[in-house]
């Protein structure tokens, strides 16, 4: 069980996830200065974070007539999903909502980004954006029945929904141990909500940016900050759900919690920029026919086992 | 503090689902469709009912992300950029809705409700999973088996391929000629 949390976590909680998704900023900035060639500076550190007051004191781009107001709500619900989808993550004993079903709330949020990012391609009223959407689109039909299975499996396990008890269940063995196959789906779907990596179909060079081409401004970074804030949440969220939560030796729950949280994350904007991008009509099939089943059949080996 | 809650997402739901009528554009009367849900499933919540309430949520996201896409796609005008009414049929439908109307207010008035329980469950998730696996074990069952057999049968009714198209004649031909090549290449 999750001991109730102060009430200032509901504000350090997302502070958490701020400083997690800039970290993640920095270090890929370290490396791809690194893939260029670039020696290793400080510089390589700061410059995509300098991208933040350039895009806030940025003039804003308009096509004609774009739909304003879904525009708007799609860019902002991307970042809030993933805000959200923290408050039932346990850090060390501590959660900022110990609420019963936090399993499926984590997911509703995720499913919010599909809506955010339809909305966010339709607003600017320019095809390649809407051709983004769809493709995020695509891209969740996909990969989000195996991540559903995926998630359901530590579920199973402990024989909760609360992501506190899901932690708390693995005091013999970790969920990641004896559902590898559930783990890969997990983080390899993290990739897939953060639309990045593999996954950053939807705003693909091919099609000028996708849902990223007509967006400036505050807009941009609300919805760049979405993508690294996902990659944070979902590597967050792979804590407690499969590496023991807060558990660990010596050191407090809080800290064991951030150093496998930092531990993930890294593993997670490593590979992103080492691997090519997939076409969402490939994915699918690999989704379908190879994930799916996987998902289904390692969601059966907890169910075998708690009966 | 819950009765302010509930009366300010009924009112948003209700408001929401006015709103599907009124705006032009496909797209703006999904998207107020699934705002009114996403109220519903707060109420569910609201009741005690949490899982419910966050499936409701997590259901009507991807169904109504789904459906903008078949909205955008059939509809005349999904940009909203002229002027279109969502009413058809507005006689035939105000008669339809006003008695679905009386028939539900008078099955609240006068239907014999349970006393309130004194002793709250625990666990509303348990119990709705012990009802569902339970005594409603074969509905849903069955009910799960309608809706798969159901979408696989409307899946190859509507595909104009066949395997023979994909394997040959004699089935033999690998690796199979589809218009979309997949992931497994199969």
């Amino acid at each position: 069980m999750s001991d109730a949390a102060p009430w200032w976590s509901v504000l350090a909680a997302p502070a958490l996830l701020v400083a997690l998704a800039l970290l993640a900023v920095a270090a890929d900035g370290v490396l791809s200065a690194r893939a260029a060639g670039r020696p290793f500076a400080l510089s390589a550190v700061a410059r995509p974070l300098l991208e933040v007051p350039r895009l806030l004191v940025a003039q804003p781009r308009r096509l004609p007539a774009p739909d304003m107001p879904l525009w708007r709500i799609g860019v902002v619900t991307v970042p809030v999903a993933a805000v959200l989808s923290v408050m039932v993550v346990p850090f060390g004993p501590f959660a900022v909502s110990g609420l019963s079903v936090g399993l499926v709330w984590f997911n509703a949020m995720e499913v919010l980004t599909w809506a955010g990012l339809w909305l966010a391609g339709w607003g600017p009223n320019a095809a390649f954006s809407l051709v983004g959407g769809y493709r995020y689109l695509a891209q969740g039909l996909a990969y989000e029945l195996p991540l559903m299975f995926a998630l359901m499996t530590p579920g199973i396990g402990a024989q909760s929904l609360r992501v506190g008890d899901i932690a708390a269940a693995q005091g013999g063995l970790w969920f990641a141990v004896w559902m590898p196959v559930a783990f890969a789906v997990h983080l390899w779907s993290v990739l897939a909500f953060g639309f990045t990596g593999p996954f950053a179909y939807p705003a693909g060079g091919d099609i000028a940016g996708g849902v990223f081409g007509e967006t400036s401004g505050p807009e941009r970074l609300l919805l760049s900050a979405g993508r690294w804030l996902w990659l944070a949440a979902g590597s967050a969220m792979a804590v407690p759900l499969f590496l023991g939560g807060g558990a660990g030796p010596w050191l407090p729950g809080w800290a064991w919690s951030l150093v496998k949280t930092v531990a993930v994350l890294a593993l997670l904007v490593w590979a992103r920029g080492r691997l090519p991008m997939i076409r969402a009509d490939r994915y699918m099939e690999v989704a379908w026919v190879v994930l799916l089943p996987l998902s289904v059949l390692q969601a059966l080996v907890p169910a075998l086992v708690v009966l | 503090m819950e009765v302010a809650l509930f009366w300010v997402l009924a009112v948003a739901a209700l408001a929401g689902g006015a709103l599907v009528f009124r705006v032009a554009s496909m797209a703006r009367a999904t998207f107020a469709l699934l705002a009114a849900l996403i109220c519903v499933g707060g109420e569910l919540v609201l009741l005690g009912l949490p899982y419910l309430g966050v499936v409701v949520v997590l259901m009507m996201v991807m169904e109504m992300v789904i459906m903008v896409v078949f909205m955008v796609a059939y509809m005349m005008n999904p940009g909203g950029l002229m002027p279109m009414s969502m009413l058809h049929n507005k006689r035939g439908a105000l008669v339809i809705s006003a008695g679905v109307f009386l028939a539900l207010a008078a099955g609240i008035l006068l239907v014999p409700w349970p006393a309130p329980a004194v002793v709250l469950p625990a666990d509303t998730t348990f119990q709705l999973g012990e009802s569902l696996m339970g005594g409603q074990m074969l509905t849903m069952m069955t009910l799960g088996f309608v809706l798969l057999s159901t979408m696989v049968g409307a899946t190859a009714l509507v595909s104009r391929r066949g395997r023979y198209d994909r394997y040959g004649d004699d089935l033999d031909r690998r690796p199979a000629d589809d218009p979309a090549g997949g992931g497994v290449g199969r």
